[in-house]
């Protein structure tokens, strides 16, 4: 079943007047449940617009984009964050946590605004901190965690909601190799339990991993299949 | 998801302790200056009801001069208008029949008054026999003087309570006892009781009591003028018909027109009505005062949530990525100014009401008399609604803009 679909997808940004950055240039992709695609592209390409898009950041200036079967044209403020609560798990570059909470808080929080009570969150917490691997480490700040520790609570969190997309934007890009290398198993092994795993990167080892890698230049797609 | 709000407000809160604890001193003087204010005048203003309250609400005194409705006017006592046949004739039951009873006093020289050990000045006046039942003065000891020691001029005194601890170590020995008022011996017949303290009353200066006439023709000029006629109404409820019948009668006999009278009847409830009209312009004036501080307050909690959002862009751009709506991030930002706001409230009423206590103790040690400061728990909860109302009004334009921030942008912030 298809889980992102974009169609002649245009993103324009203005950055004054008369200055306009044509970010994307009429995307077409359809990423099916299950997947684990790898988007890579030089900087500048397009590729952080695409996975704004995709993440649903942010909005398509013309063209048709879908998640889970919900078309997301004309969505609000609202709408946008509760579909991202709801479907999307982000995984950042720099990881995100808040270093004033614990790891458990801290993948609790998608649970807050998604109004889970208070004991179902701290279960379901300490599960999605288990799952990568944690468990010992929820009362720990992000402070007192090595780099590749704070990613893998980043992914628990990205876990809790038992989202449909996990979203990744350069999840190994502050990490060293071995720390990658844990990474990249972890999101092995979540496609294996049929996770859908879309990953944006700009170095060739990561994306290698993916099933299939599409291309970004210039805002348009190239697809190449491994 | 509001108290998870309220935890996440406490931990930036605590994050910057130096920053919200100037922030919260902000609104803490604000409210304490307001209640304090507001604490005094109201404490004043019951103190001075209390005690004008006690002179009975019967009560009407007529002065010489007139009141206009602006104000006293011309209140000149050096060629009184009043005499004895205005005493005559408000005592006259078919003219004025809700009167119950007429005093007059005609207020002398100041003069020296020596016993054998002191000398002590006070006012002397001559009032009629009937002034301390009138005014609802009562004696500590002795007698006041009688209807025949006014016709015979006597040389009797009543003094006040002050007068006669000055005068005498023993007040108890007072009475029997000769004393000299400018030069001339008397003899007291009576001290009064102590009226009140707080020097707010009519006559709590020293002031001596002696006979009407004795005072006309030793200490003033003779003749039949009176300094003012007090008079008793039949009840509270016939106060005002008692003042229209002594106005009425008054105006036909002085023959001059109800719109320039030159004297003027007052009771004590105007009296106190005018000056809790003051006390409350007085209130409103330094209340005001006091909540330009509040505001400055107010503004220092906008500054600081201002600081606090931009300072935590990035927080915010991944609570949205995460879920968070802008309603969320809202709420998140409100309860945190709101919670600056009821904290500096809370604490600016207990330093309200420390220092209102210790207004009131330094005015009973230093200024000798006992001021109540009245810190309600009306003004109490209004003052912690306003402050927390400050908190919420300054932390909207903060939390809106932190509301608005799109993801992308706030995400991408370093």
């Amino acid at each position: 079943m298809e889980l992102i679909t974009l169609e002649g997808v245009h993103k324009v940004y203005s950055t004054s007047e008369e200055v306009q950055v044509h970010a994307l240039r009429g995307i077409n992709m359809h990423i099916d449940e299950g997947e684990y695609v790898a988007i890579m592209g030089p900087s500048g390409s397009g590729k952080s617009t695409l996975m704004h898009i995709i993440g649903c950041l942010d909005v398509v200036t013309a063209g048709k984009y879908e998640i889970d079967g919900v078309d997301t044209e004309g969505m609000s403020e609202k709408q946008l964050a509760r579909i991202r609560n709801a479907k999307i798990g982000f995984v950042f570059q720099q990881f995100n946590l808040l270093s004033s909470m614990t790891a458990l808080r801290n993948v609790e929080l998608p649970l807050v605004y998604a109004g889970v009570p208070v004991s179902q969150r701290k279960e379901r917490a300490q599960k999605a901190l288990a799952r990568v691997g944690l468990a010992d480490r929820a009362l720990h700040r992000p402070g007192q965690l090595s780099g590749g520790q704070q990613q893998r609570v980043a992914i628990a969190r990205a876990l809790v909601t038992d989202p449909a997309l996990i979203l990744a934007d350069e999840p190994t890009g502050a990490l060293d190799s071995v720390s990658t290398n844990d990474i990249l198993a972890l999101f092995d092994e979540l496609t294996e339990e049929g996770k859908t795993v879309v990953v944006i990167t700009h170095e060739r080892d990561v994306a290698a991993r993916a099933q299939r890698t599409v291309h970004l230049y210039d805002g348009m797609l190239q697809e190449v299949n491994a | 998801m509001i108290l998870q709000a309220m935890r996440t407000a406490l931990e930036a809160l605590n994050a910057h302790r130096m920053r919200t604890t100037l922030t919260l001193l902000g609104i803490l003087i604000g409210i304490a200056a307001v209640m304090m204010t507001v604490g005094l005048t109201q404490g004043a203003s019951s103190s001075m009801s209390e005690q004008m309250g006690s002179l009975g609400t019967k009560l009407l005194y007529v002065t010489p001069g007139s009141t206009s409705s602006g104000g006293i006017r011309g209140m000149s006592a050096t060629t009184s208008s009043l005499n004895d046949d205005d005493v005559a004739l408000l005592s006259d039951k078919n003219i004025a029949p809700d009167i119950d009873s007429v005093a007059a006093t005609y207020s002398g020289s100041y003069g020296a008054l020596r016993s054998s050990t002191t000398t002590w000045y006070a006012s002397i006046s001559g009032v009629t026999a009937n002034y301390l039942d009138v005014l609802g003065t009562e004696l500590e000891s002795g007698r006041m003087f009688t209807q025949g020691e006014i016709d015979a001029s006597a040389s009797v005194v009543v003094l006040d309570s002050s007068t006669a601890e000055q005068l005498f170590s023993d007040t108890s020995q007072a009475v029997g006892q000769t004393i000299s008022i400018g030069g001339q011996s008397f003899t007291v017949i009576g001290v009064q009781k102590d009226s009140g303290t707080s020097g707010m009353t009519m006559s709590s200066s020293s002031s001596v009591l002696v006979p009407l006439s004795t005072a006309r023709e030793r200490f003033g000029t003779g003749g039949t003028s009176l300094s003012m006629i007090y008079m008793l109404a039949t009840s509270t409820d016939t106060l005002s018909a008692a003042k229209q019948e002594a106005e009425n009668a008054m105006s036909a006999t002085h023959r001059t027109s109800v719109e320039e009278p030159d004297f003027s009847i007052a009771s004590m409830s105007s009296i106190v009505d005018m000056y809790n009209t003051v006390m409350m312009m007085f209130s409103l004036l330094l209340g005001g005062i006091a909540s330009i501080s509040l505001l400055v307050g107010a503004i220092g909690v906008m500054n600081i949530m201002l600081v606090s959002v931009s300072e935590r862009v990035r927080e915010i751009g991944l609570r949205k990525a995460l879920g968070a709506t802008p309603g969320n991030i809202r709420i998140q930002f409100l309860i945190e100014a709101a919670m600056v706001g009821l904290a500096g409230g809370i604490l600016g009423v207990l330093v309200g009401l420390g220092g209102s206590a210790l207004i009131q103790w330094a005015i009973s040690t230093f200024g000798g008399y006992d001021l109540p400061v009245i810190v309600s728990w009306d003004a109490t909860a209004i003052a912690l609604a306003v402050s927390m109302t400050i908190g919420i009004i300054a932390g909207v334009y903060p939390a809106s803009r932190a509301a608005k921030l799109a993801p992308i942008d706030a995400l991408r912030s370093e």
